[in-house]
């Protein structure tokens, strides 16, 4: 799992059918001070997380389906925590 | 997944058997402020995409899943079809205003 920040949110009516009602999350992943590393990743909620928001993000697409509790949703990445606290200083 | 802007497709008479009858796309990522990133690569259909539509598309082993139970030999496949999207940075996106969806939607 990553460490990702929550920077948008995208609207598409066609999509395929397994993603019907998942909400999507365009995210940035942090490095451990909270600088954004590599490029952005468009995941789908597992968690109800919000823009602003530090998450843990799942880059693997069997974690990332199973979070969507959809078998053979075509997911590769997902929101599946609200980080609260790290112990490091981006929080 | 990765938003995307769809800059052309792709036409191969011989292929995998599994590739027959679908749609290639060529796709640019974009960043979510709109500007490439990276190399453009060839996508597999599974929406009714077309040229000049931003999508956003799935890669791996779970870009052959929205074929199911046909098996499509595909490391990338778009996945859906942005209306906009919305960030913190600098760029609030819409997407173009005349899309054309030639293709046919696919279960």
């Amino acid at each position: 799992m990553r460490l990702a920040r929550v920077i948008g949110t995208v609207v598409a009516t066609r999509k395929h059918r397994k993603l019907e009602g998942a909400k999507l999350l365009l995210t940035q992943p942090v490095d451990a001070v909270g600088q954004p590393v590599g490029p952005a990743h468009l995941a789908v909620d597992a968690v109800g997380a919000g823009v602003g928001e530090l998450v843990l993000l799942v880059l693997e697409g069997r974690a990332a389906g199973a979070a969507l509790g959809r078998r053979g949703a075509p997911v590769d990445v997902a929101v599946v925590g609200i980080v609260d606290s790290t112990g490091l200083t981006i929080c | 997944m990765q938003l995307a802007r769809v800059i052309g497709n792709v036409v191969a008479t011989i292929k995998d058997p599994g590739l027959v009858g679908l749609t290639l796309l060529v796709l640019q990522p974009l960043s979510p402020d709109r500007e490439a990133v990276g190399p453009a690569l060839v996508a597999v259909d599974s929406v009714g995409a077309g040229a000049g539509e931003e999508v956003f598309f799935v890669r791996g082993r779970e870009a052959s899943l929205p074929f199911l139970p046909q098996r499509v030999p595909t490391d990338a496949s778009v996945t859906g079809i942005c209306d906009q999207w919305t960030t913190t940075s600098t760029s609030t996106g819409t997407a173009p205003q005349t899309p054309k969806h030639r293709g046919r939607r696919r279960p």
